[in-house]
């Protein structure tokens, strides 16, 4: 008999999911899929609006990074004046990117997955969340907490408010960093790097536990696609497009982000409302890529800065070539936390980023601009194109959780063939939450959707007759 | 000039006779609510926000332009009147498209300051949302209508104050829309001056110097008040002394 299995929506992710595991007559699974099913339509309202709005309104489009949005956002603003920004915009600017890859993979390790992580993914579910966690570990739990709490801090420091900031624009950004900002980040410096290294060691301690997870939880070559900098070390706001494959060859070299559409496309499938990224002279779904903390690890030479290019040498022994193991995003996510602290404790050091100059004046001067940088999830897009006056015509993200959309089908599909016995256990469907779990998806940005439902398992039969449902509260 | 005594929420206020009931209780510390008055410019009465209840009169009077008279007995914040703002503000917001989270002047706007004052949470009547222009075709300012709640300032002071009259009102009811000269865009209006008074007095965002992304742009006003200090004094008249 065949059946569906409907896992809706996964818990602990940003936004609204399922999962349709579909089981052919031997009761093995056919395939599996992860649906996105809402859909926002972000693109429509910039439609029309002034392009200097466009930071502020693309910052509302997730809540969770709201600041690689004003980013890219805003890069895409001063191509379209055609300037280039002063060196302590391009600092602040980083320096904020840095504090929000820390406090948004602090929130992903911390928050959302070290319960799976340190309870294990078998405990019993009622106690596998934060809360289970604080009960048993309160200090780790505490340290995750102030990492995030660190982040947030210099993003409400420099851009003012804590979600939603608009400090940057077109031309730069609007307010000069001062040594009082400073003298307030750098007091977080020593305790973070301590608490990312135990954070660290805990999760390559209880590594072996997994063995299994990392194994068949989304373990398959495919490209990885980040940003570098020119030396092909780790960069996130500023650099070149460099795409490697599963052994680590390189497939790509240099690439112009601005020019991001000339080798990247898009395919839809029926099933989902995300699109499906590709990297062109490869096809579809060949060229399917992974981007965000497993890519940028893969993808950069080096990290450049002291710790973490030790613990990145250490990660780059656990493939050949290249990781392929996406359970390994959360190492990379830790590994990341652990470089952009040493940026910022550099930028502090910075006599650049403290400079009175911080906007570029010029009026409009091109008709399209485009900008990227590296959110925490990944590569992030923007392209947008004005009229004359510099209305809005169109705009066009690309996201980085839907680069990662192919990635997380073959991890859902993998975990299923490997977990799924005869009978769906909460174990499985915990593990197929996992899978996707690993790529951190911010479902409300890849999607602009939002929403929210306790977990729904539909088993269907061939016909589509409903053979049980089996429910789980959040 | 004569002075007028007057009650004005049970208090007892004197004020000149050519004051207005809104500039006599603002005197004296009683804050009307308001949109379209701003001082310095030429009273419209457009939004109705100041109405107020006189004694003996049956109809609810403006009080940006009723003027003060001997023993008046006003009323500014009975619960009618509370009624009848709250709902003023929720058909200025049903008229047209704001999404605050996203405008320029989101934290620092009247009618967003007025509506959270008067409590107005949500909106009873059914959205209009029209579909209207936003012009960014002056090099240094642009006009979303979406935004704009026809309280004329801007054409008052460009009128009044800057004297180039370039801002008029065109169409009647839900059709009036601000225009630029004959309905030119902006940038091609032969009359503005791009002095950048109208941005400054608009209350809302619609009226926005070009650059300003969400929240950034604040309105600043003193030179309303310096030039009609200026103006009062005589100041720029410049006095020539015997030497
Ligand atoms: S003009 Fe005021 S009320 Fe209208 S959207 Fe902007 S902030 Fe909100
Ligand atoms: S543009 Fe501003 S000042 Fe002019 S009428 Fe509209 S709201 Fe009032
Ligand atoms: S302030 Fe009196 S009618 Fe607007």
């Amino acid at each position: 008999m065949s059946r569906r299995i409907v896992i809706e929506p996964v818990t602990r992710l940003e936004g609204h999911a399922k999962i349709t595991v579909q089981l052919d007559d031997a009761g093995q699974v056919r395939s599996a899929r992860f649906h996105v099913t809402e859909f926002r339509g972000f693109e429509k309202i910039c439609e029309g609006r002034p392009f200097h709005e466009m930071p502020g309104l693309m910052s509302r489009i997730c809540g969770i990074c709201p600041v690689s949005h004003v980013l890219a956002s805003s890069k895409a603003g001063d191509m379209l004046l055609g300037v280039e920004i002063p060196p302590a915009a391009t600092k602040q600017r980083r320096l904020v990117n840095y504090a929000q890859v820390l406090q948004s993979h602090a929130l992903s390790f911390f928050h959302l997955s070290s319960p799976d992580l340190l309870l294990g993914m078998d405990s019993p579910p009622e106690k596998r969340n934060i809360f289970g966690l604080m009960e048993q570990d309160r200090e780790f739990l505490r340290s995750g907490i102030r990492l995030r709490q660190f982040g947030q801090q210099i993003i409400e420091l420099v851009g003012g408010k804590r979600i939603h900031p608009g400090w940057s624009g077109p031309g730069g950004v609007h307010e000069r960093f001062t040594t009082r900002q400073r003298d307030e980040i750098v007091k977080w410096i020593p305790e973070s790097i301590e608490s990312i290294g135990i954070a660290l060691d805990r999760l390559k301690s209880v590594l072996d536990s997994f063995r299994e997870e990392v194994a068949h939880m989304g373990n398959f070559p495919s490209l990885f696609l980040a940003t570098v900098n020119e030396e092909g070390g780790l960069e996130y706001y500023d650099g070149v497009i460099r795409i490697t494959d599963g052994s680590g060859n390189t497939i790509a070299e240099a690439l112009d982000p601005h020019r991001f559409y000339t080798y990247l496309g898009e395919a839809s499938e029926s099933y989902s409302f995300m699109k499906f990224p590709f990297y062109q002279p490869f096809g579809y779904p060949q060229g399917h890529y992974r981007v965000g903390p497993l890519a940028r690890l893969n993808v950069a030479k080096f990290a450049g800065t002291y710790h973490a290019d030790r613990e990145m040498r250490e990660f780059k022994q656990r493939g050949e070539g290249a990781v392929c193991q996406s359970f390994h995003f959360h190492l990379a996510r830790l590994i990341e936390m652990l470089h952009c602290t040493e940026r910022i404790e550099e930028l502090m050091e910075d006599p650049e980023l403290f400079e009175e100059a911080i906007q570029a004046k010029a009026s409009l001067n091109r008709r399209e601009g485009v900008g990227s940088c590296e959110a925490p999830r990944g590569t992030l897009f923007h392209r947008y194109w004005v009229d004359k006056d510099g209305l809005m015509t169109k705009a066009d993200l690309l996201i980085a959780t839907a680069q990662n959309n192919q990635a997380m089908n073959l991890s859902v599909e993998q975990t299923a063939r490997r977990f799924l016995d005869a009978e769906p256990d909460q174990g499985m469907l915990n593990r197929l939450e996992a899978a996707i779990r690993c790529y951190d998806p911010c479902l409300s940005c890849s999607t602009h959707a939002l929403g929210r439902m306790p977990l729904v398992v539909d088993v269907t039969g061939p016909a589509g007759e409903p053979v049980r449902q089996i429910r789980r509260e959040t | 000039m004569s002075v007028r005594t007057l009650e004005v929420d049970g208090r007892t206020i004197t004020a000149m006779a050519d004051q207005t009931i809104f500039s006599a209780a603002w005197d004296n510390g009683i804050r009307i609510p308001r949109l379209c008055h701003l001082g310095g410019l030429p009273d419209a009465a457009a939004c109705r926000l100041c109405l107020v209840e006189i004694e003996g009169q049956k109809r609810l009077q403006s009080a940006c332009t009723t003027k003060v008279a001997e023993d008046m007995v006003v009323r500014t914040d009975t619960p009618a009147l509370q009624a009848h703002r709250k709902l003023i503000i929720e058909l200025l917001f049903a008229e047209r498209n704001h999404v605050c989270s996203v405008c320029v002047v989101n934290g620092a706007c009247e009618l967003q300051t007025l509506a959270a004052e008067l409590g107005v949470d949500h909106i009873r009547m059914k959205p209009q949302y029209p579909k209207l222009p936003v012009d960014v075709s002056h090099h240094r300012f642009g006009i979303d209508h979406n935004r704009c709640i026809l309280c004329t300032r801007c054409v008052r002071v460009c009128d009044s104050v800057e004297g180039a009259h370039t801002w008029d009102v065109a169409g009647r009811g839900r059709n009036s829309l601000i225009i630029s000269d004959l309905g030119e865009p902006w940038g091609e209006s032969a009359s503005c001056t791009s002095c950048g008074k109208c941005v400054q007095v608009c209350p809302t965002g619609a009226l926005f110097s070009k650059g300003k992304t969400v929240a950034e742009m604040r309105k600043d006003r003193s030179f309303l008040q310096y030039i009609v200090t200026a103006r009062e004094k005589r100041l720029w008249i410049a006095e020539r002394k015997p030497r």
